[in-house]
Protein backbone atom coordinates (compact mmCIF):
# COMPACT_ATOMS: atom_id res chain seq x y z
CA UNK A 1 0.00 0.00 0.00
CA UNK A 2 1.78 3.37 -1.17
CA UNK A 3 -0.31 6.78 -0.02
CA UNK A 4 1.04 9.91 -1.72
CA UNK A 5 4.36 8.20 -2.10
CA UNK A 6 4.41 7.05 1.35
CA UNK A 7 4.38 2.78 1.82
CA UNK A 8 2.83 1.57 4.64
CA UNK A 9 4.23 -1.69 5.30
CA UNK A 10 1.83 -5.16 6.02
CA UNK A 11 2.92 -4.87 8.97
CA UNK A 12 0.62 -4.68 12.81
CA UNK A 13 0.80 -3.04 16.11
CA UNK A 14 0.71 -4.93 19.27
CA UNK A 15 -1.19 -3.82 21.82
CA UNK A 16 -1.92 -5.08 25.23
CA UNK A 17 -4.84 -4.56 28.08
CA UNK A 18 -4.28 -2.07 30.28
CA UNK A 19 -6.62 -0.47 32.98
CA UNK A 20 -7.30 3.25 32.83
CA UNK A 21 -9.10 6.29 34.64
CA UNK A 22 -9.95 9.66 33.46
CA UNK A 23 -10.21 12.60 35.58
CA UNK A 24 -10.90 16.24 34.94
CA UNK A 25 -8.81 19.23 36.38
CA UNK A 26 -10.52 22.74 36.87
CA UNK A 27 -9.02 25.70 38.08
CA UNK A 28 -9.58 29.52 38.26
CA UNK A 29 -8.06 29.68 34.48
CA UNK A 30 -7.02 27.64 31.96
CA UNK A 31 -3.50 28.26 32.94
CA UNK A 32 -3.73 27.00 36.07
CA UNK A 33 -5.82 24.18 35.31
CA UNK A 34 -3.25 23.12 32.40
CA UNK A 35 -0.36 23.27 34.97
CA UNK A 36 -1.94 21.24 37.46
CA UNK A 37 -2.86 18.37 34.84
CA UNK A 38 0.72 18.58 33.07
CA UNK A 39 2.23 18.37 36.82
CA UNK A 40 0.04 15.05 37.35
CA UNK A 41 1.10 13.13 34.32
CA UNK A 42 4.39 14.29 34.39
CA UNK A 43 7.18 11.49 34.54
CA UNK A 44 3.83 8.84 32.96
CA UNK A 45 5.63 8.09 29.53
CA UNK A 46 5.75 4.12 30.11
CA UNK A 47 4.69 1.64 32.35
CA UNK A 48 8.38 0.33 31.83
CA UNK A 49 10.00 2.54 34.66
CA UNK A 50 7.24 4.86 35.61
CA UNK A 51 4.60 2.75 36.79
CA UNK A 52 2.04 4.13 34.37
CA UNK A 53 1.13 6.31 31.02
CA UNK A 54 -0.65 9.17 31.50
CA UNK A 55 -1.30 12.38 29.14
CA UNK A 56 -3.76 15.11 28.58
CA UNK A 57 -7.04 14.17 26.59
CA UNK A 58 -8.12 17.45 26.19
CA UNK A 59 -8.74 20.88 27.46
CA UNK A 60 -12.71 21.28 28.63
CA UNK A 61 -14.88 24.66 28.39
CA UNK A 62 -16.64 25.99 31.54
CA UNK A 63 -19.75 24.64 30.13
CA UNK A 64 -18.54 20.98 29.90
CA UNK A 65 -16.87 21.04 33.47
CA UNK A 66 -18.68 20.09 36.81
CA UNK A 67 -17.90 23.46 38.51
CA UNK A 68 -18.22 25.67 35.75
CA UNK A 69 -14.41 26.75 35.34
CA UNK A 70 -11.98 26.08 32.62
CA UNK A 71 -10.85 22.07 32.74
CA UNK A 72 -8.57 19.76 31.16
CA UNK A 73 -9.27 16.40 30.74
CA UNK A 74 -6.44 13.95 31.77
CA UNK A 75 -6.07 9.83 31.20
CA UNK A 76 -4.38 7.54 33.40
CA UNK A 77 -3.08 4.12 31.99
CA UNK A 78 -1.59 1.18 34.32
CA UNK A 79 -0.95 -2.53 33.82
CA UNK A 80 -3.00 -3.35 37.02
CA UNK A 81 -6.12 -2.12 39.11
CA UNK A 82 -3.90 -1.54 41.96
CA UNK A 83 -1.41 0.40 40.48
CA UNK A 84 -3.95 2.42 38.77
CA UNK A 85 -5.47 3.50 42.27
CA UNK A 86 -2.26 4.42 43.62
CA UNK A 87 -0.53 6.31 41.10
CA UNK A 88 -3.98 7.95 40.71
CA UNK A 89 -3.79 8.60 44.10
CA UNK A 90 -0.34 9.89 45.11
CA UNK A 91 -0.19 12.16 41.49
CA UNK A 92 -3.93 13.64 42.50
CA UNK A 93 -2.33 14.28 46.02
CA UNK A 94 1.26 15.68 44.83
CA UNK A 95 -0.19 17.32 41.73
CA UNK A 96 -3.47 19.09 42.12
CA UNK A 97 -4.46 19.01 46.06
CA UNK A 98 -1.25 21.12 45.91
CA UNK A 99 -1.83 23.29 42.30
CA UNK A 100 -3.42 26.84 43.52
CA UNK A 101 -7.28 27.16 42.76
CA UNK A 102 -7.65 23.42 41.54
CA UNK A 103 -10.47 21.44 41.90
CA UNK A 104 -10.69 17.53 40.44
CA UNK A 105 -13.67 15.48 39.44
CA UNK A 106 -14.52 12.47 37.87
CA UNK A 107 -14.07 11.95 34.04
CA UNK A 108 -15.59 8.35 34.07
CA UNK A 109 -19.15 8.24 35.81
CA UNK A 110 -19.24 3.84 35.02
CA UNK A 111 -16.32 1.41 35.85
CA UNK A 112 -15.41 0.44 39.18
CA UNK A 113 -14.70 2.82 41.74
CA UNK A 114 -11.47 3.95 42.43
CA UNK A 115 -10.66 6.55 44.95
CA UNK A 116 -9.72 9.94 43.93
CA UNK A 117 -10.53 12.61 46.96
CA UNK A 118 -11.61 9.57 49.21
CA UNK A 119 -8.07 9.23 51.09
CA UNK A 120 -7.35 12.78 50.65
CA UNK A 121 -10.26 13.86 52.55
CA UNK A 122 -7.51 13.16 55.54
CA UNK A 123 -5.06 16.05 54.65
CA UNK A 124 -7.81 18.19 56.20
CA UNK A 125 -7.19 16.85 59.63
CA UNK A 126 -10.91 16.34 60.62
CA UNK A 127 -12.26 19.77 59.45
CA UNK A 128 -12.98 17.98 55.79
CA UNK A 129 -16.45 17.96 54.86
CA UNK A 130 -18.16 15.68 52.68
CA UNK A 131 -21.44 16.74 50.56
CA UNK A 132 -23.58 14.16 48.28
CA UNK A 133 -24.69 16.14 45.45
CA UNK A 134 -27.17 14.04 43.17
CA UNK A 135 -25.58 10.99 44.23
CA UNK A 136 -21.89 11.86 43.94
CA UNK A 137 -19.92 12.02 47.07
CA UNK A 138 -17.48 15.19 46.98
CA UNK A 139 -14.51 16.40 49.55
CA UNK A 140 -14.44 19.76 50.73
CA UNK A 141 -10.65 20.08 51.72
CA UNK A 142 -9.60 22.96 53.91
CA UNK A 143 -6.48 24.44 52.38
CA UNK A 144 -4.37 27.84 52.61
CA UNK A 145 -6.23 29.49 49.89
CA UNK A 146 -9.32 28.29 50.64
CA UNK A 147 -10.73 24.80 49.62
CA UNK A 148 -10.12 22.38 47.38
CA UNK A 149 -12.75 20.37 46.31
CA UNK A 150 -12.66 16.51 44.91
CA UNK A 151 -15.08 13.96 44.12
CA UNK A 152 -14.74 11.11 46.28
CA UNK A 153 -14.27 8.78 43.16
CA UNK A 154 -13.84 7.93 39.71
CA UNK A 155 -14.28 4.84 37.36
CA UNK A 156 -11.63 1.96 36.24
CA UNK A 157 -12.12 0.33 33.35
CA UNK A 158 -10.31 -1.94 31.00
CA UNK A 159 -8.26 -0.43 28.13
CA UNK A 160 -5.81 -1.01 25.54
CA UNK A 161 -2.20 0.57 25.53
CA UNK A 162 0.52 0.24 23.40
CA UNK A 163 -0.78 1.17 19.96
CA UNK A 164 1.69 2.55 17.62
CA UNK A 165 3.04 3.84 14.09
CA UNK A 166 6.79 4.49 13.33
CA UNK A 167 7.27 7.17 10.75
CA UNK A 168 10.47 6.10 8.70
CA UNK A 169 11.97 9.74 7.26
CA UNK A 170 14.45 11.19 5.41
CA UNK A 171 16.12 13.21 7.46
CA UNK A 172 15.42 13.86 11.55
CA UNK A 173 13.37 17.50 10.96
CA UNK A 174 11.70 15.87 8.40
CA UNK A 175 10.23 12.73 10.30
CA UNK A 176 9.18 15.17 13.65
CA UNK A 177 7.57 17.32 11.67
CA UNK A 178 5.49 14.73 10.38
CA UNK A 179 5.04 13.56 13.91
CA UNK A 180 4.31 16.96 14.79
CA UNK A 181 1.47 17.23 12.19
CA UNK A 182 -0.05 14.00 13.33
CA UNK A 183 -0.27 14.32 16.86
CA UNK A 184 -2.08 17.62 16.08
CA UNK A 185 -4.77 15.56 14.16
CA UNK A 186 -4.99 12.83 17.19
CA UNK A 187 -5.68 15.31 20.23
CA UNK A 188 -8.56 15.68 18.81
CA UNK A 189 -9.87 11.95 18.87
CA UNK A 190 -11.74 11.68 22.49
CA UNK A 191 -10.47 8.60 24.65
CA UNK A 192 -7.14 8.73 23.38
CA UNK A 193 -3.25 9.83 24.80
CA UNK A 194 0.14 9.94 23.16
CA UNK A 195 2.17 9.22 26.35
CA UNK A 196 5.51 10.29 25.57
CA UNK A 197 6.59 13.63 25.29
CA UNK A 198 5.13 15.77 23.30
CA UNK A 199 3.51 12.47 22.20
CA UNK A 200 6.64 10.86 19.87
CA UNK A 201 8.88 8.70 21.10
CA UNK A 202 12.63 8.46 19.67
CA UNK A 203 13.78 5.70 21.39
CA UNK A 204 11.70 2.96 20.17
CA UNK A 205 12.56 -0.38 22.60
CA UNK A 206 12.58 -4.21 21.77
CA UNK A 207 12.00 -6.50 24.94
CA UNK A 208 15.14 -7.95 26.39
CA UNK A 209 18.71 -7.23 26.16
CA UNK A 210 22.02 -8.71 25.94
CA UNK A 211 22.03 -7.43 30.07
CA UNK A 212 20.56 -9.51 31.77
CA UNK A 213 18.95 -6.72 34.02
CA UNK A 214 17.13 -5.18 31.32
CA UNK A 215 13.78 -6.25 30.43
CA UNK A 216 13.58 -3.89 26.90
CA UNK A 217 16.53 -2.25 25.21
CA UNK A 218 16.74 0.03 22.17
CA UNK A 219 14.95 -1.18 18.70
CA UNK A 220 18.21 -1.42 16.65
CA UNK A 221 16.64 -3.01 13.86
CA UNK A 222 14.89 0.77 13.62
CA UNK A 223 18.01 2.83 14.54
CA UNK A 224 19.71 4.29 11.30
CA UNK A 225 23.14 4.39 12.44
CA UNK A 226 22.87 0.76 12.88
CA UNK A 227 22.17 -0.10 9.69
CA UNK A 228 25.16 -1.49 8.65
CA UNK A 229 25.56 -3.21 11.78
CA UNK A 230 22.75 -5.22 12.61
CA UNK A 231 20.16 -6.70 11.19
CA UNK A 232 18.16 -3.75 9.75
CA UNK A 233 14.78 -2.98 9.19
CA UNK A 234 16.21 0.43 7.13
CA UNK A 235 16.89 0.92 3.68
CA UNK A 236 19.46 3.49 2.97
CA UNK A 237 17.90 6.71 2.13
CA UNK A 238 16.30 6.54 5.89
CA UNK A 239 18.45 8.88 8.46
CA UNK A 240 15.63 8.64 11.06
CA UNK A 241 13.08 7.06 12.52
CA UNK A 242 9.91 8.38 15.22
CA UNK A 243 7.15 6.43 17.15
CA UNK A 244 4.30 7.57 18.21
CA UNK A 245 2.48 5.20 21.06
CA UNK A 246 -0.93 5.50 21.87
CA UNK A 247 -3.10 4.33 24.58
CA UNK A 248 -6.80 4.18 24.47
CA UNK A 249 -10.25 3.31 26.09
CA UNK A 250 -11.37 0.73 23.07
CA UNK A 251 -9.66 -1.23 20.00
CA UNK A 252 -11.70 1.67 18.02
CA UNK A 253 -10.58 4.67 19.75
CA UNK A 254 -6.90 3.65 19.15
CA UNK A 255 -7.38 2.30 15.42
CA UNK A 256 -9.22 6.41 14.54
CA UNK A 257 -6.49 7.66 16.14
CA UNK A 258 -3.98 5.74 14.42
CA UNK A 259 -5.81 6.53 11.31
CA UNK A 260 -5.73 10.17 11.47
CA UNK A 261 -2.37 10.12 13.14
CA UNK A 262 -0.98 8.43 9.72
CA UNK A 263 -3.20 10.64 7.42
CA UNK A 264 -1.86 13.26 8.20
CA UNK A 265 2.07 12.00 7.82
CA UNK A 266 1.08 10.89 4.91
CA UNK A 267 -0.33 13.74 3.38
CA UNK A 268 2.93 15.59 3.96
CA UNK A 269 4.41 12.75 1.52
CA UNK A 270 7.10 11.29 0.32
CA UNK A 271 8.25 15.14 -1.40
CA UNK A 272 8.46 16.21 2.23
CA UNK A 273 11.18 13.10 3.33
CA UNK A 274 8.41 10.71 4.40
CA UNK A 275 9.00 7.23 2.98
CA UNK A 276 7.52 4.50 4.87
CA UNK A 277 5.06 3.97 7.87
CA UNK A 278 5.73 0.96 10.26
CA UNK A 279 4.56 -0.16 13.15
CA UNK A 280 6.01 -1.87 16.58
CA UNK A 281 5.15 -6.08 17.33
CA UNK A 282 6.75 -8.69 19.16
CA UNK A 283 5.43 -11.37 16.89
CA UNK A 284 1.86 -11.30 17.58
CA UNK A 285 2.44 -13.32 20.93
CA UNK A 286 2.67 -10.96 23.74
CA UNK A 287 -0.31 -9.08 22.88
CA UNK A 288 -4.35 -9.69 22.11
CA UNK A 289 -4.61 -6.66 20.06
CA UNK A 290 -2.94 -6.34 16.35
CA UNK A 291 -3.85 -2.78 14.66
CA UNK A 292 -2.78 -4.12 10.88
CA UNK A 293 -1.55 -0.83 9.20
CA UNK A 294 -2.86 -1.48 5.68
CA UNK A 295 -6.78 -2.62 7.48
CA UNK A 296 -6.99 0.65 8.87
CA UNK A 297 -5.70 2.76 6.44
CA UNK A 298 -7.86 0.86 3.86
CA UNK B 1 -53.31 3.17 32.48
CA UNK B 2 -54.47 6.01 34.77
CA UNK B 3 -53.67 7.18 38.18
CA UNK B 4 -55.11 5.18 41.25
CA UNK B 5 -57.18 8.17 42.38
CA UNK B 6 -58.87 8.30 46.16
CA UNK B 7 -61.25 11.24 46.64
CA UNK B 8 -61.94 11.89 50.37
CA UNK B 9 -65.85 11.79 50.69
CA UNK B 10 -66.05 13.56 53.85
CA UNK B 11 -63.55 15.10 56.36
CA UNK B 12 -63.12 12.37 59.02
CA UNK B 13 -63.77 13.10 63.11
CA UNK B 14 -60.80 11.22 63.94
CA UNK B 15 -57.05 10.93 62.63
CA UNK B 16 -56.75 8.42 59.56
CA UNK B 17 -53.68 6.11 59.14
CA UNK B 18 -52.74 5.96 55.63
CA UNK B 19 -50.09 4.21 55.65
CA UNK B 20 -51.25 0.94 53.91
CA UNK B 21 -52.41 2.94 51.02
CA UNK B 22 -48.65 3.21 49.40
CA UNK B 23 -47.60 1.79 46.10
CA UNK B 24 -45.79 -0.93 47.05
CA UNK B 25 -48.29 -2.46 49.25
CA UNK B 26 -51.13 -1.70 46.56
CA UNK B 27 -48.85 -3.68 43.93
CA UNK B 28 -50.62 -6.29 42.77
CA UNK B 29 -53.94 -5.80 44.35
CA UNK B 30 -57.47 -5.82 42.15
CA UNK B 31 -58.99 -2.16 42.84
CA UNK B 32 -62.41 -4.23 44.66
CA UNK B 33 -59.29 -5.42 47.49
CA UNK B 34 -58.08 -2.43 47.87
CA UNK B 35 -61.67 -1.08 48.57
CA UNK B 36 -61.68 -3.27 51.37
CA UNK B 37 -58.10 -2.92 53.10
CA UNK B 38 -58.89 -1.26 56.19
CA UNK B 39 -57.52 1.70 57.48
CA UNK B 40 -57.21 2.87 61.62
CA UNK B 41 -59.57 6.17 61.97
CA UNK B 42 -59.18 6.62 66.23
CA UNK B 43 -60.26 3.28 67.50
CA UNK B 44 -62.30 1.98 64.50
CA UNK B 45 -61.14 0.95 61.37
CA UNK B 46 -63.19 2.30 58.24
CA UNK B 47 -62.94 0.22 54.62
CA UNK B 48 -60.88 2.65 52.30
CA UNK B 49 -64.00 2.68 50.04
CA UNK B 50 -66.27 4.03 53.18
CA UNK B 51 -63.72 7.00 53.22
CA UNK B 52 -63.02 6.95 49.26
CA UNK B 53 -64.20 6.80 46.54
CA UNK B 54 -61.67 5.22 44.08
CA UNK B 55 -60.64 5.66 40.33
CA UNK B 56 -57.66 4.37 38.31
CA UNK B 57 -56.05 1.46 38.61
CA UNK B 58 -52.34 2.53 38.25
CA UNK B 59 -51.03 1.52 41.68
CA UNK B 60 -47.39 3.05 41.05
CA UNK B 61 -49.40 6.52 40.23
CA UNK B 62 -51.28 7.48 43.61
CA UNK B 63 -53.98 10.47 43.88
CA UNK B 64 -55.18 11.44 47.11
CA UNK B 65 -57.95 14.22 45.89
CA UNK B 66 -59.70 16.33 48.46
CA UNK B 67 -57.35 15.48 51.38
CA UNK B 68 -57.53 17.05 54.65
CA UNK B 69 -55.41 17.65 57.74
CA UNK B 70 -55.80 14.73 59.85
CA UNK B 71 -54.81 12.29 56.73
CA UNK B 72 -51.47 11.10 58.57
CA UNK B 73 -48.77 8.76 57.25
CA UNK B 74 -49.40 9.49 53.90
CA UNK B 75 -46.64 7.57 51.58
CA UNK B 76 -45.06 5.62 54.69
CA UNK B 77 -41.86 3.82 54.34
CA UNK B 78 -43.00 4.48 50.24
CA UNK B 79 -39.96 2.19 47.79
CA UNK B 80 -41.27 3.63 44.25
CA UNK B 81 -43.81 5.74 42.57
CA UNK B 82 -45.80 8.51 42.73
CA UNK B 83 -48.50 9.76 45.34
CA UNK B 84 -49.65 13.21 44.62
CA UNK B 85 -52.04 14.88 47.43
CA UNK B 86 -54.30 17.49 46.20
CA UNK B 87 -55.20 19.40 49.57
CA UNK B 88 -53.12 19.27 53.18
CA UNK B 89 -51.65 16.45 54.41
CA UNK B 90 -51.56 15.08 57.85
CA UNK B 91 -48.97 14.70 60.53
CA UNK B 92 -45.77 12.08 59.09
CA UNK B 93 -45.98 12.61 55.73
CA UNK B 94 -43.67 10.73 53.47
CA UNK B 95 -42.25 9.13 57.01
CA UNK B 96 -39.16 6.67 56.64
CA UNK B 97 -39.79 6.65 52.56
CA UNK B 98 -37.21 4.69 50.68
CA UNK B 99 -37.53 6.12 47.52
CA UNK B 100 -40.09 7.20 45.00
CA UNK B 101 -41.90 11.04 44.67
CA UNK B 102 -44.33 12.62 46.54
CA UNK B 103 -46.16 15.95 46.03
CA UNK B 104 -48.36 17.65 48.30
CA UNK B 105 -50.39 20.63 46.93
CA UNK B 106 -51.34 22.10 50.45
CA UNK B 107 -49.66 22.01 53.74
CA UNK B 108 -48.42 18.72 55.55
CA UNK B 109 -48.19 18.45 59.61
CA UNK B 110 -45.74 17.31 62.12
CA UNK B 111 -43.03 15.66 61.20
CA UNK B 112 -43.27 15.46 57.30
CA UNK B 113 -40.20 13.63 55.89
CA UNK B 114 -39.66 12.08 59.27
CA UNK B 115 -36.77 9.63 58.98
CA UNK B 116 -36.87 9.90 55.25
CA UNK B 117 -34.00 7.80 53.22
CA UNK B 118 -34.01 8.57 50.15
CA UNK B 119 -36.71 10.10 47.12
CA UNK B 120 -38.36 13.39 46.63
CA UNK B 121 -40.90 15.31 48.86
CA UNK B 122 -42.44 18.32 47.62
CA UNK B 123 -44.76 20.25 50.02
CA UNK B 124 -46.85 23.62 48.22
CA UNK B 125 -47.74 25.17 50.93
CA UNK B 126 -45.91 24.97 54.91
CA UNK B 127 -44.88 22.01 56.59
CA UNK B 128 -44.62 21.72 60.23
CA UNK B 129 -42.62 21.32 62.98
CA UNK B 130 -39.83 18.73 62.89
CA UNK B 131 -39.81 18.08 58.90
CA UNK B 132 -36.93 15.84 57.77
CA UNK B 133 -36.61 14.94 61.54
CA UNK B 134 -35.73 12.06 64.10
CA UNK B 135 -39.14 10.55 66.07
CA UNK B 136 -38.23 11.69 69.46
CA UNK B 137 -35.43 9.49 71.63
CA UNK B 138 -34.11 8.17 67.70
CA UNK B 139 -30.69 9.83 66.68
CA UNK B 140 -31.36 10.18 63.10
CA UNK B 141 -33.70 11.83 61.06
CA UNK B 142 -33.47 12.15 57.49
CA UNK B 143 -30.93 10.44 55.87
CA UNK B 144 -30.84 11.08 52.19
CA UNK B 145 -33.67 11.93 49.63
CA UNK B 146 -34.69 16.09 48.60
CA UNK B 147 -37.13 17.92 50.51
CA UNK B 148 -38.67 20.97 49.19
CA UNK B 149 -41.45 23.24 50.42
CA UNK B 150 -42.17 25.91 49.13
CA UNK B 151 -43.84 27.78 51.79
CA UNK B 152 -42.78 28.28 55.52
CA UNK B 153 -41.69 25.27 58.10
CA UNK B 154 -42.23 25.12 61.93
CA UNK B 155 -39.70 24.68 64.34
CA UNK B 156 -37.08 21.80 64.48
CA UNK B 157 -36.21 21.72 60.83
CA UNK B 158 -33.79 18.55 60.51
CA UNK B 159 -33.50 17.77 63.62
CA UNK B 160 -30.94 15.43 64.01
CA UNK B 161 -30.40 15.39 60.18
CA UNK B 162 -28.13 13.25 58.79
CA UNK B 163 -27.69 13.36 54.47
CA UNK B 164 -29.95 14.84 52.52
CA UNK B 165 -31.30 18.17 51.44
CA UNK B 166 -33.94 19.98 52.42
CA UNK B 167 -34.99 23.52 50.57
CA UNK B 168 -37.25 26.00 51.86
CA UNK B 169 -38.36 28.56 49.82
CA UNK B 170 -40.25 30.73 52.85
CA UNK B 171 -39.01 31.36 56.51
CA UNK B 172 -37.93 28.33 59.23
CA UNK B 173 -39.14 28.46 62.73
CA UNK B 174 -36.66 28.11 65.89
CA UNK B 175 -34.01 25.75 66.34
CA UNK B 176 -33.84 24.87 62.15
CA UNK B 177 -31.19 22.09 61.96
CA UNK B 178 -30.43 21.55 65.30
CA UNK B 179 -28.89 18.51 66.33
CA UNK B 180 -27.82 17.78 62.50
CA UNK B 181 -25.47 15.11 62.49
CA UNK B 182 -24.49 16.12 58.42
CA UNK B 183 -26.52 17.37 55.34
CA UNK B 184 -27.97 20.78 54.02
CA UNK B 185 -30.73 22.74 54.93
CA UNK B 186 -30.70 25.85 52.48
CA UNK B 187 -33.31 28.35 53.59
CA UNK B 188 -34.56 31.66 51.38
CA UNK B 189 -36.63 33.41 54.42
CA UNK B 190 -36.03 34.27 57.70
CA UNK B 191 -34.82 31.87 60.39
CA UNK B 192 -35.69 31.80 64.04
CA UNK B 193 -33.60 31.92 67.11
CA UNK B 194 -31.65 29.29 67.92
CA UNK B 195 -29.83 28.15 64.37
CA UNK B 196 -28.51 25.14 64.13
CA UNK B 197 -28.56 24.64 67.86
CA UNK B 198 -26.28 21.70 68.80
CA UNK B 199 -25.43 20.55 65.28
CA UNK B 200 -22.13 18.72 64.64
CA UNK B 201 -21.84 18.68 61.19
CA UNK B 202 -23.65 19.91 58.52
CA UNK B 203 -24.45 23.29 56.13
CA UNK B 204 -27.34 25.57 56.53
CA UNK B 205 -27.54 27.71 53.75
CA UNK B 206 -29.26 31.22 53.83
CA UNK B 207 -30.07 34.03 51.75
CA UNK B 208 -30.58 36.42 54.74
CA UNK B 209 -28.26 36.67 58.02
CA UNK B 210 -29.67 35.00 60.84
CA UNK B 211 -29.90 35.73 64.44
CA UNK B 212 -26.61 33.75 65.50
CA UNK B 213 -26.04 32.14 68.64
CA UNK B 214 -22.67 33.14 70.59
CA UNK B 215 -21.16 29.45 69.57
CA UNK B 216 -20.90 30.21 65.83
CA UNK B 217 -17.69 31.71 64.89
CA UNK B 218 -17.19 33.78 61.90
CA UNK B 219 -14.58 32.19 59.50
CA UNK B 220 -14.63 35.31 57.22
CA UNK B 221 -16.00 35.72 53.20
CA UNK B 222 -15.32 32.83 50.80
CA UNK B 223 -15.80 31.87 47.35
CA UNK B 224 -16.77 28.13 47.82
CA UNK B 225 -16.75 25.74 44.83
CA UNK B 226 -18.99 23.40 45.42
CA UNK B 227 -21.60 25.97 45.43
CA UNK B 228 -22.25 26.19 42.08
CA UNK B 229 -22.14 22.09 41.71
CA UNK B 230 -25.11 22.45 44.33
CA UNK B 231 -26.90 24.66 43.00
CA UNK B 232 -26.70 22.96 39.38
CA UNK B 233 -28.06 19.98 41.03
CA UNK B 234 -31.53 22.08 41.77
CA UNK B 235 -31.87 22.86 37.85
CA UNK B 236 -34.65 20.11 37.49
CA UNK B 237 -36.81 21.13 40.49
CA UNK B 238 -40.01 23.10 40.17
CA UNK B 239 -38.98 26.03 42.54
CA UNK B 240 -37.25 29.03 43.02
CA UNK B 241 -33.99 26.88 43.37
CA UNK B 242 -33.64 26.01 40.38
CA UNK B 243 -33.35 29.94 38.89
CA UNK B 244 -30.33 30.64 37.95
CA UNK B 245 -30.66 34.01 39.91
CA UNK B 246 -30.94 32.51 42.95
CA UNK B 247 -27.27 30.95 42.89
CA UNK B 248 -24.32 32.11 44.71
CA UNK B 249 -20.81 30.97 45.70
CA UNK B 250 -19.74 33.75 47.57
CA UNK B 251 -20.65 33.79 51.44
CA UNK B 252 -19.66 34.24 54.68
CA UNK B 253 -18.69 31.47 56.53
CA UNK B 254 -19.50 30.56 60.32
CA UNK B 255 -18.70 27.76 61.75
CA UNK B 256 -20.98 25.67 64.66
CA UNK B 257 -22.23 25.10 67.23
CA UNK B 258 -18.87 25.19 68.88
CA UNK B 259 -21.04 24.47 72.00
CA UNK B 260 -20.80 21.09 70.18
CA UNK B 261 -18.04 19.31 67.98
CA UNK B 262 -18.05 22.59 65.61
CA UNK B 263 -17.77 21.18 62.58
CA UNK B 264 -21.20 22.46 60.83
CA UNK B 265 -21.68 25.56 58.91
CA UNK B 266 -23.77 28.09 58.43
CA UNK B 267 -23.16 29.72 55.19
CA UNK B 268 -25.05 33.52 54.69
CA UNK B 269 -25.20 34.57 50.85
CA UNK B 270 -22.87 37.82 50.25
Amino acid sequence: MIINGVTIDATFAEAFPMKATRAIITAQNEKWAMISAQAMTGFATSVIACGCEAGIERTLSPEETPDGRAGVSIMIFAMGGKGLAKQLETRAGQCVLTSPTSALFAGIDGGIRIPLGKNLRYFGDGFQIAKVISGKRYWRIPVMDGEFLSEATTGRVDAIGGGNFLVLAESQPQALTACEAAIEEMRKIPNVIMPFPGGVVRSGSKVGSKYKTLNASTNDAFCPTLKGATKTDLSPEIESVMEIVIDGLTKEDIAKAMRVGIQAVCDLGADNGIKRISAGNYGGKLGPFHFHLQEIMA
Amino acid sequence: MSALTFTLKYSPDQRVDMSPLVCHQLKDLAVSDIAALTLQSGKRKLRVDELFTIDGSDTQNIVIKNSVDNLDFIGKELEGGSISVEGDAGAYLGFGMKAGEIKVSGNAGLYAACEMKKGYLEVSGNAGDFLGAALPGNKMGMKGGTILVKGNVGERAGDHMRRGNILIEGNAGDYCGSRMTAGTIAVMGQTGRYLGYAMRRGTLLLWTQPQLSASFNDCGAHTLAFLPILFASFKSLNSKFADASSAFNRVQRFAGDMSEMGRGEVLVKR
